[in-house]
């Protein structure tokens, strides 16, 4: 009784987090930062990197990487667990 | 160029504002990963196994970002530009068989008999003095081995970012302890699966730039064979009839010493990898967790031995035996003398994450095996769930305070790669051998296998002290670890062969589920095939065609 709210609440809980978003997050983030940069960088900044415009290259290749994580969540957005997913979730070994 | 590099002062890194801020930015997710993680936790299961509920892929990911700590990082791409394209037996012949197999024939028996380690399987397959062998040299091993990736962490903050040691030490032990103690497994998991993406973009821009640099891979190519590694670095068979070739193995040393005992020791037994696939949320998803990590696998020698490669003809004088030159700083100086601020701090955010990653590894695999293995087995017996999820929490607490106090050991230490090898060679391979040998052999008494794991540890155990005392000479350390893994697992077999035949069997009704031929409920074929009616969660066929990917890949570099 107590037991089932419990799983219910956990399962809902985990549900809510999706690692999905957070690395879809943090890219954009990164992607944001890294192709600003590389907008403004200097020449001796490029002439380092051998000629490279590797801060405006990887900026917008994570930008691209948050991006597909955000759009596969979106569209294929977590389902809430069935009753028979809870039941077989919790099957933990009791280990005797 | 050379005249800027000659003038750095030494490895250290000029990082600005937006480095920095990159750096903070990743601190901030991995504890808010933690911090979410633990409204996902009510009871002892979620924490040491994420409630079984991860699906394949992030399983599958975490699996091979487990093994992807900074420690591989910098020593493969020191391996590479030490004995070149040879290293990539570690990540072919090396990782791929074995972690296809542990999917395909082992997963069934871990999963499926709903253990929740690899301690508890051998209590169930043999008996109560072969679990408590097991579980103690394997808590051990994973907080010497966390120190070593702590000490290490501070190391690599030391050269490049002048933090002194102490600091970077508590830091990343009070990060790790963190996001760990507060969210469990799915913390660790989690983080996991974003530290493997920020590592690759720490790397790639790297590999981009080194390579556009030496003229791309022909460029490189060519580089590397007017060098002193010479032709021989370019390719992986070839050579190999003797072993008058870089890694100074012939062939039949790496495919049964690299490809089978040390591969299939450190893949399939190693707990801190296997607890990555019992997280999984069913038995399709947990068999096809190494083989999705088989995967990537494949291709991160591209972001590694490259790297390495590129060190080794564009610095001068890399490869000295101390100071900044040495072949571990491959990666440190490449970032140093190729990547523009920016990017610069995604690099050395990639490199803290993977420090992170492989310590994260050690001590979610140590808290889970010290509170089931250990506390609730021996000293206190039955209970309350709630009780054991505490006692879980606090290990994590205690292991990563021991951590600290051996990573304080383990700057004793010149050369810590190699302090890592013995260990594997120790634990890993006698455990591998009683192991394979009691999951084919219904017959093997269990006796026998508490016997064959501890006179195979014992034995390569002596074999080390002799080398390290000077009385055994070999040619390198690698060629020690190497025999030392070979009559671990020889006498491991020869004495699980041997008992078995002057002991009692196991009743078969004890060993259903466990012992290959003797299904149980939860191992009988339809159970394992139920979710794998579509073909692309066939695991047999990803597994076969990740093989096949690492035998293509040889073609062009034999």
């Amino acid at each position: 009784m107590t037991e089932d709210e419990e799983l219910k609440k956990r399962s809902a809980a985990a549900k809510l987090f999706d690692i999905r978003r957070v690395i879809g997050a943090l890219f954009v983030v990164y992607g944001v930062i890294v192709t600003l940069l590389g907008i403004f960088d200097n020449q001796s900044e490029i002439d380092k990197a051998s000629g490279v415009r590797i801060n405006l290259w990887m900026g917008l290749a994570m930008l691209a990487l948050g991006g597909v994580f955000l759009a596969w969540q979106w569209w294929r957005p977590p389902v809430p667990p069935t009753d028979e997913d809870l039941r077989t979730s919790d099957e933990t070994p009791t280990g005797t | 160029m050379g005249g800027l590099v000659a003038e750095g002062p030494g490895l250290r890194l000029d990082l600005d504002v937006f480095d920095y801020l990159i750096l903070a930015i990743y601190f901030a997710t991995v504890l808010g990963i933690g911090f979410a993680a633990r409204r996902a936790i009510t009871s002892s299961s979620d924490f040491f196994l994420s409630g079984r509920s991860m699906p394949a892929w992030v399983t599958g990911i975490a699996f091979v970002s487990a093994n992807l700590g900074a420690l591989e990082i910098i020593g493969m791409a020191a391996n590479g530009a030490q004995y070149g394209l040879m290293t990539l037996h570690y990540y072919w012949i090396g990782a791929v068989p074995a972690m296809v197999f542990l999917g395909i024939v082992m997963m069934p028996f871990y999963y499926g008999s709903k253990v929740r380690s690899v301690p508890e399987f051998l209590r169930r397959r043999f008996n109560t003095p072969t679990h408590l062998l097991n579980a103690v040299i394997f808590a051990i091993a994973q907080v010497l081995i966390a120190g070593v990736n702590l000490y290490a962490l501070a190391l690599i903050l030391d050269a490049l970012l002048n933090w002194p040691l102490w600091l970077s030490i508590v830091i990343g032990a009070a990060i790790v302890l963190t996001y760990i103690s507060i969210g469990g497994l799915s913390s660790a998991i989690y983080n996991e699966v974003l530290q493997f993406f920020v590592i690759l973009a720490g790397l790639l821009p790297l590999t981009i730039v080194g390579l556009v640099k030496v003229g791309g891979i022909d460029g490189l190519f060519d580089k590397v064979r007017n060098s002193d590694l010479g032709d021989a670095a370019l390719h992986t068979w070839q050579g190999t009839a003797n072993s008058g070739n870089p890694l100074g193995a012939n062939w039949i040393g790496i495919v049964f010493g690299l490809g089978f005992v040390l591969s299939f020791g450190y893949w399939t037994t190693n707990f801190a990898e296997v607890q990555r696939a019992l997280s999984a949320k069913d038995m399709s998803a947990a068999r096809r967790t190494p083989i999705i990590g088989a995967f990537p696998k494949l291709l991160i020698p591209a972001v590694t031995v490259i790297p390495g490669l590129v060190a080794v003809v564009t610095v001068k004088g890399l490869g000295a035996s101390s100071g900044d030159l040495t072949y571990n700083n491959s990666i440190p100086l490449l970032m140093r003398d190729l990547l523009p601020n920016g990017v610069l701090g995604v690099a050395v955010t990639g490199l803290v994450a993977s420090f992170m990653a492989g310590m994260a590894a050690n001590v979610s695999g140590f808290n889970t095996v010290f509170t089931y293995d250990l506390w609730q087995t021996y000293v206190r017996k039955g209970r309350s769930d709630e009780y054991y999820l505490r006692v879980g929490r606090w290990a994590t607490v205690g292991g990563i305070i021991i951590s600290i106090g051996t990573a304080f050991i383990a700057s004793g230490y010149d050369n810590i790669m190699n302090y890592i090898q013995a260990l594997f060679s120790l634990i890993n391979a006698p455990l591998f051998a009683t192991f394979i040998v009691g999951m084919f052999w219904k017959r093997m008494s269990a006796p026998a296998g508490f016997w064959s794991l501890l006179l195979g540890t014992l034995s390569s155990l002596t074999l080390y002290l002799l080398y390290l005392g000077d009385v055994v000479k070999f040619n390198s350390d690698l060629s020690e670890s190497f025999w030392g893994a070979g009559l671990a697992f020889t006498t491991a077999v020869v004495v699980a062969v041997l008992v078995t035949l002057v002991t009692k069997p196991k009743p078969e009704n004890d060993l259903r589920g466990l012992v290959y031929g003797l299904a149980g409920t939860s191992t009988s074929g339809d159970a394992v095939l139920a979710a794998d009616k579509v073909w692309w969660r066939n695991p047999a066929l990803l597994g076969g065609i990740a093989v096949v990917l690492a035998l293509l890949l040889y073609i062009p570099v034999w």
